[in-house]
C-alpha cells in the first residue's frame, strides 16, 4: 500500500466548480417546478417568480462563495443537495398553500414565512462555515451540550400540547420546537462523551449468555439515555424524537465501541420501551392502530371516534394511490385532503400525489445521497470526534428521514416529525442547515491537503494511531496495513491523498507532546484518561487470550491479507462477526488498544 | 471505527431502500386500491376536473358542464330542462352521489371508460383539453315535453312512459312532481344541503321516479293481460263470442259482490270485446277463475311480470324489487304473486289484490300487443358517443319474448281500438291515427277508502309507425267519483301519441 502519497497535496482539486455546477441544477429544478405550478394553475407564470428564483439563486451562490472561501475542500455535494431539498420544500409549501383545506383556510399559506426561515437557515449555515473553522472546538463543550440538551428537551413540558404532542415552546407569537435544535446538541454531546468513554465501554464487559454486557457503571449512560427517551415519549408524547435520540445514541455507541452487543442491548431496550409506551399511551396507541389498519377510521361509527383517531394516514395513502407512477402533476392533485399537516409532517404525500413514484424515488435518492455524503465525511474524518460527530449527524438525518417518511407512507407507526428541509418549520430548517454546515466543516477538515502549517497539527492529532501502528509494526514485522485503516487515514478520493501516511516526523511530533492544534483542540477530560489507565492496568476477565489489538484490525474477510505471524492464536471465527459473541476475541477496534490511549491523552 | 461506520452506512442504505420499496408498494402495487377507495375524495375531484359529457336528445344536449371557480369541483353539471328530464338523467351531486343515468353511465360521461382510452391519449398528445363522452338518448324531445307539460299544467302527481313498439326505444319517461337536479349540482354546499333536505321532506316525493321505480295496482288495464290469457288458452278463440258470466257476481264463500261500473246491461254475458270496451269486472274475474290463477300468472310473466332477473332473490317478507330489467337504469319489478283463494284470483284478474306494475311495464305490455306479440327490451340509451361524437356503442333492439301469438295480438289490438271507438274512452280518438287504448281505475285502501289511481294505456299507429303509452295519475285532489282513466290520464296519452306521430 502506497499510502496515497503519489499525488501531491498541492495539486488536489477542491471540487468547488463541481459544487457550483450542481448548485445550478439545485436552483434550476425548484424554479422550474415553481413555473410548473403557475402554468398548471391559471396558465400564467407565478407572481414573484423572479424574486423567488433570484433569491434562491443568490442565497445559494453566496453560500457557495463562503464555502469556496472558508471550506474549499468540503464535499461538493452537500450544499447542492441541501439547497435542492430546501428549494423543493419551498415550492411544495407554496403549492400546498394554494389548496383550500378542510376548516383552516389560512393555515397552509406559509410559504413566505418558510422563505424567511430558509434565508435565516442559510445565513446560519454561512456563519457556521465561516466561523467554525475546526469542528473540534465543539468537543470542548461536551458537557455544556449535555446540560443544554437536557434543558431544551424538558422545556416543552410546561407548555400545552399541540396536536397531541408537547414539543413546542410558545413565547408570544413565536413558537419553536426545541427538539429540533437538540438533535445537533445531543449529537455533539454523544460524540464528545463517547470519544472519551469508548475504551471503557468497549473493553470492560462481562459475558452474559454469550453477549458481552458492559459493567454496571458503564451501563449508566445508556440507561440514562434510555430513561430520558422514555421520558420524552411519555411527558411529551413524542415518539419520533424519542426514537431518534435513542437510535442515534445506540448507533454512535456501536461506532465508538464496535461492540454489536451494544446494538442488540439498545435495540432490546428501545423495543421494550416502545412496546410499553405504545400499549399504554392512548396517543401512541391510536397511531399504532392506524399503522396496522390505516383505513380503520372509516369503519368506526362517528360517535365512537375519539379525539386521537385520525384519517390522516388513510388520506395520505389515498394520495399515493391517486398519484401512482408519475403523479398528477404539480398543482393538479389534492393535498389539501390531508388537512393541517399537509405542509409539515405529510409534505411527502404531496410529492407522492403530484410527482408520483418517480418524484418519491428522486427525493429518497437525494436524501440517500445526503446521508451517504455525511457518512463518507465520517469515514474520511481523521479524528475520532469528527468521525463520531459526522456519523452521528448523518444518522440523525437518516433516522429522521426514515421515521417521518416511513410514518407517512405507513411503513412504521406515524410519529410527529418533519422531513428535513422539505417540511414547513423554522426550527427544522435552521437546524438542518446548521447540520449540513457542520458536516461541511468536518468534510473540509478531513479532505483538505495538509498545508505545511497545518501538517503538524493534524499529525499531532493522528499520531497516536500512526505512532501506535508504527510501534505495533515493529512488534509485528510482517504486519501489512489493513485496507480499511488506510481508507480511514486517507480520504476516500485518491486525488487528495493524506500526507499522513508516511510522515517521518509523526513520532517526533508525538514526542513533542503538542496535541493541540492552532485552533486549540481541547485537552481530554481527565476522566477518560483515568478510565483508560485503569483498564490498561486491569484487563477484564473476558480476555482469556488477549491478543494484540492491532491484530484484530485485519478483517478476516479481506482476502490476501496474511495473518500476522507473531500474534498469539487467532480466534476461530472471523473477527468481523459479532465480536462480542466470540470468547477470547478482544472486542476492540483498530484505533484502540489496551495500552494505547489516544492522541489527546498522550 | 471505520468497520462499524461501514455497517452503519449499509444500515442507512437499508433504511432508504426500505422507504423506496414502501413507496413502490403504496404507489404501484396498492395504488388502484387506494385510488378507487370510496373514501378517497380525489376520485370525485378528478371527475370534476374536466367537462362532463352530455346527454343528447334528438342530437341536442340537454345538459351542460360549467367552469366554476372551485378547484375541487371545477366543472359543475348544469341541466337545460332539469325537472322534465330528471327521471331520465337523474342528478350528479358533489356531496350526495348521483342517480339514474348520471350514475349508470358515469364512466362514459367522465371519460374514464376504457373505450374512450384511445381518444383520451390522442387528446393528451395533441394537447386538447380532456372531456367526457356523450350519451345519446332514445327520448323523443317533443313527446317528453308534451307529457311533462300535460301533467304539470294539470298539477297532477303521476308518470308517463312511452315506447316505440317496434324497437323498445323509450320515447318518454316523465314523473311529476319532479325536481331540479341542477340544485343538487351547485358548488354551494349549503344550497345543496337545503335542496336535499327539501327533497327528502317533501310529502309530494318529487325525487321518486314513478315511471320506473314506483309500482301501482294496474287496475282495469290488467284486463288486457287476462284477455290475452283467455285468447291464448283456446277457450276463447273468438273475442266476439258471448260469455256466460253473471253481473254482478259473488265472491266465493262471501256475501260481497263484484259489480260492474257499466252495469249489468252491458256486461252480463258480454263478448270479450265488449267486456274490454266497457271494462267489465265480472267477465274478467270470471275468466281468471275459469282459467285458473296459474294461467293468468303465466301470461303476466310472459309480459314481463315477476321478472327478478339475475338477482333471483325474493326476500322473506315479500318480493325484492331488484329486477334484471335495466334500461340501463334499474326498473322495479312488476308483480303478480300467486293468490291463495278464489276471491283473490278474481281480484287479481282485474288488476287489484297484490298485482303491481310500473308505468313502464304497462307501456311495455301495450307495445308488445301493438308489435304483434313480440316483446322488445325497452331501452333508454340509443348510443354512447365519444368526445367528438363518434359512436362507440350503439344499442340494437332486442326481442325478449313472444308474449302472445300474432293472431291473439291482432285480436287484442282490435279490442283496444273498440275501447276508443265504442267503449270507455272515445275522447282518446285522434283523427288520422289508429288508436287503441284501455282505461283503468285502481281502487286503493280498505273498502276503497283511498283515492284511486287513474290509468290510461294506449297505442297509436300511422302508416306503420307506432307508439305505446302508459299514463298513471295519483289523484288525491280530485273527487273520487270523477276519476276514470279516460278523464284524467287519456289527454296526456293523446298528447304524447300526437307528439310522436307528428299529428
Amino acid at each position: 500500500m502506497g499510502r496515497n502519497t503519489t499525488i501531491t497535496p498541492q495539486s488536489a482539486p477542491n471540487r468547488r466548480n463541481t459544487e457550483l455546477m450542481m448548485l445550478g441544477f439545485a436552483v434550476l429544478v425548484p424554479v422550474l417546478a415553481y413555473v410548473n405550478i403557475g402554468l398548471a394553475g391559471d396558465g400564467r407564470l407565478p407572481a414573484g417568480l423572479a424574486t423567488y428564483g433570484l433569491g434562491l439563486g443568490a442565497l445559494a451562490f453566496v453560500a457557495h462563495l463562503v464555502v469556496r472561501k472558508f471550506a474549499p475542500y468540503a464535499d461538493p455535494l452537500l450544499l447542492p443537495l441541501a439547497t435542492f431539498l430546501n428549494g423543493m420544500g419551498l415550492v411544495l409549501i407554496y403549492r400546498i398553500g394554494l389548496e383550500p383545506t378542510r376548516g383552516r383556510s389560512k393555515a397552509l399559506q406559509t410559504a413566505p414565512t418558510q422563505l424567511l426561515w430558509s434565508a435565516l437557515g442559510i445565513i446560519l449555515f454561512l456563519a457556521i462555515v465561516a466561523f467554525l473553522r475546526d469542528h473540534r472546538i465543539l468537543q470542548r463543550y461536551t458537557y455544556t451540550a449535555m446540560a443544554v440538551a437536557l434543558v431544551l428537551l424538558v422545556s416543552p413540558i410546561p407548555f400545552p400540547a399541540v396536536n397531541g404532542a408537547k414539543i413546542w415552546i410558545s413565547l408570544g407569537p413565536l413558537s419553536f420546537q426545541p427538539g429540533e435544535f437538540t438533535k445537533i446538541i445531543v449529537t455533539v454531546f454523544f460524540a464528545g462523551y463517547l470519544m472519551v468513554k469508548r475504551d471503557a465501554l468497549a473493553l470492560a464487559s462481562r459475558k452474559v449468555v454469550g453477549l458481552y454486557l458492559p459493567r454496571g457503571r458503564d451501563m449508566g449512560p445508556i440507561l440514562v439515555a434510555w430513561l430520558l427517551s422514555l421520558l420524552i415519549l411519555v411527558a411529551e408524547r413524542d415518539l419520533g424524537t424519542s426514537l431518534l435520540f435513542f437510535g442515534v445514541f445506540v448507533v454512535m455507541l456501536y461506532i465508538a465501541t464496535e461492540r454489536t452487543s451494544w446494538l442488540l442491548f439498545g435495540l432490546g431496550l428501545s423495543a421494550a420501551g416502545a412496546g410499553l409506551v405504545g400499549s399504554i399511551e392512548p396517543h401512541v396507541k391510536s397511531r399504532v392502530h392506524a399503522w396496522l389498519d390505516p383505513l380503520y377510521y372509516y369503519d368506526v361509527p362517528i360517535d365512537k371516534l375519539t379525539v386521537t383517531d385520525s384519517d390522516q394516514l388513510a388520506q395520505a395513502l389515498f394520495g399515493y394511490g391517486s398519484g401512482g407512477l408519475l403523479g398528477k402533476g404539480l398543482n393538479q392533485g389534492y393535498p389539501g385532503e390531508i388537512g393541517f399537516a399537509a405542509n409539515s409532517d405529510f409534505i411527502l404525500t404531496s410529492v407522492g400525489e403530484e410527482l408520483g413514484l418517480a418524484g418519491m424515488m428522486a427525493i429518497f435518492m437525494v436524501y440517500g445521497l445526503l446521508i451517504e455524503r455525511g457518512l463518507r465525511t465520517a469515514l474520511a474524518a481523521r479524528d475520532p470526534f469528527g468521525k463520531l460527530l459526522a456519523a452521528g449527524l448523518s444518522v440523525v438525518m437518516a433516522l429522521q428521514v426514515f421515521v417521518v417518511a416511513g410514518g407517512v407512507t405507513g411503513l412504521i407507526p406515524l410519529t410527529g416529525m418533519t422531513m428535513p428541509f422539505l417540511a414547513q418549520g423554522g426550527s427544522s430548517v435552521l437546524t438542518n442547515w446548521a447540520l449540513v454546515a457542520i458536516l461541511i466543516v468536518i468534510s473540509h477538515t478531513a479532505r483538505r491537503p495538509a498545508a505545511p502549517v497545518e501538517a503538524g497539527q493534524i499529525a499531532a492529532i493522528q499520531n497516536s494511531r500512526g505512532g501506535r501502528r508504527r510501534r505495533n509494526n515493529s512488534d509485528v514485522p510482517n504486519q501489512q496495513l489493513d485496507p480499511a485503516d488506510a481508507d480511514e487515514l486517507a480520504p476516500p478520493t485518491p486525488v487528495h491523498g493524506s500526507p499522513l501516511g508516511d510522515l517521518p516526523d509523526a513520532p517526533a511530533n508525538a514526542a513533542s507532546g503538542s496535541p493541540d492544534g492552532p485552533n486549540g483542540a481541547p485537552a481530554p477530560p481527565p476522566a477518560g484518561a483515568d478510565d483508560a489507565t485503569q483498564i490498561t492496568a486491569r484487563p477484564p476477565a473476558g480476555f482469556a487470550e488477549p491478543a494484540p489489538p492491532d491484530a484484530m484490525t485485519v478483517p478476516g474477510g479481506v482476502p490476501g491479507v496474511p495473518a500476522p505471524p507473531a500474534t498469539p492464536p487467532r480466534p476461530a471465527a472471523p473477527p468481523e462477526q459479532s465480536s462480542g459473541s466470540q470468547p477470547g476475541h478482544p472486542p476492540i477496534g483498530d484505533t484502540t488498544g489496551p495500552s494505547g490511549p489516544r492522541g489527546h491523552s498522550q | 471505527m471505520n468497520k462499524p461506520l461501514r455497517k452503519v452506512s449499509i444500515f442507512c442504505l437499508v433504511l432508504v431502500a426500505a422507504l423506496m420499496l414502501r413507496a413502490n408498494w403504496v404507489q404501484v402495487v396498492k395504488a388502484a386500491d387506494y385510488a378507487d377507495n370510496p373514501n378517497n375524495n380525489r376520485r370525485v375531484y378528478e371527475s370534476y376536473s374536466h367537462p362532463r359529457g352530455d346527454f343528447l336528445v334528438d342530437g341536442k344536449p340537454i345538459t351542460g358542464s360549467e367552469d366554476s371557480d372551485s378547484k375541487k369541483y371545477e366543472y359543475v353539471r348544469t341541466y337545460l330542462n332539469g325537472p322534465m328530464y330528471a327521471p331520465v338523467t337523474g342528478f350528479k351531486s358533489q356531496f350526495y352521489g348521483s342517480s339514474f343515468l348520471e350514475s349508470v353511465d358515469d364512466s362514459i360521461l367522465t371519460g374514464d371508460d376504457d373505450r374512450l382510452f384511445v381518444r383520451r391519449v390522442i387528446d393528451t398528445i395533441t394537447g386538447k383539453d380532456r372531456r367526457g363522452g356523450n350519451v345519446a338518448l332514445t327520448i323523443n324531445g317533443k313527446a317528453q315535453e308534451a307529457a311533462y307539460n300535460s301533467l304539470v299544467s294539470q298539477n297532477k302527481t303521476g308518470a308517463v312512459a312511452a315506447i316505440d313498439p317496434a324497437t323498445g326505444k323509450i320515447l318518454t319517461l316523465v314523473s311529476t312532481p319532479s325536481f331540479d337536479p341542477g340544485k343538487l349540482s351547485t358548488n354551494d354546499k349549503k344550497v345543496q344541503d337545503q335542496a336535499w333536505k327539501a327533497l327528502e321532506q317533501d310529502p309530494a316525493k318529487p325525487s321518486e321516479n314513478r315511471a320506473i321505480r314506483t309500482t301501482y295496482a294496474p287496475g282495469s288495464t290488467f284486463k288486457l293481460i287476462t284477455a290475452a290469457a283467455a285468447l291464448s288458452s283456446g277457450q276463447y278463440a273468438n273475442p266476439d263470442a258471448p260469455t256466460n258470466f253473471q253481473s254482478p257476481s259473488r265472491y266465493p264463500n262471501s256475501n260481497k259482490e263484484l259489480i260492474d261500473q257499466a252495469g249489468p246491461g252491458k256486461c252480463a254475458g258480454a263478448t270479450l270485446k265488449v267486456a274490454l270496451e266497457y271494462s267489465c269486472n265480472t267477465v274478467f274475474a270470471g275468466i281468471g277463475t275459469q282459467l285458473g290463477d296459474d294461467a293468468v300468472k303465466k301470461q303476466a310473466e310472459a309480459f314481463g311480470f315477476n321478472d327478478f332477473g339475475k338477482y333471483n332473490y325474493q326476500s322473506p317478507t315479500g318480493v325484492d324489487t331488484k329486477n334484471n330489467m335495466e334500461i340501463p337504469t334499474r326498473v322495479s319489478a312488476s308483480l303478480f304473486p300467486s293468490n291463495k283463494d278464489g276471491a283473490a284470483t278474481m281480484r287479481a284478474s282485474i288488476g287489484q289484490q297484490d298485482v303491481q306494475a310500473t308505468p313502464l311495464q304497462m307501456a311495455s305490455v301495450v307495445a308488445t300487443i301493438a308489435n304483434n306479440g313480440k316483446m322488445m327490451q325497452p331501452y333508454l340509451v340509443d348510443s354512447l358517443k365519444s368526445q367528438n361524437m363518434d359512436t362507440i356503442e350503439q344499442t340494437s333492439p332486442k326481442q325478449i319474448s313472444e308474449a302472445v301469438s300474432p293472431t291473439v295480438a291482432g285480436q287484442l289490438q282490435d279490442m283496444m281500438q273498440g275501447v276508443v271507438t265504442e267503449g270507455t274512452c272515445k275522447t282518446a280518438q285522434i283523427p288520422g291515427v289508429k288508436v287503441g287504448g284501455k282505461t283503468g281505475t285502481a281502487q286503493r285502501g280498505v273498502n276503497n277508502k283511498d283515492n284511486p289511481y287513474a290509468w290510461f294505456v294506449s297505442y297509436g299507429e300511422v302508416d306503420g309507425k307506432k307508439v305505446a303509452v302508459a299514463v298513471v295519475i295519483e289523484d288525491s285532489n280530485a273527487d273520487r267519483d270523477d276519476i276514470s282513466g279516460c278523464g284524467s290520464a287519456a289527454p296526456t296519452a293523446v298528447a304524447v301519441m300526437k307528439a310522436v306521430l307528428g299529428k
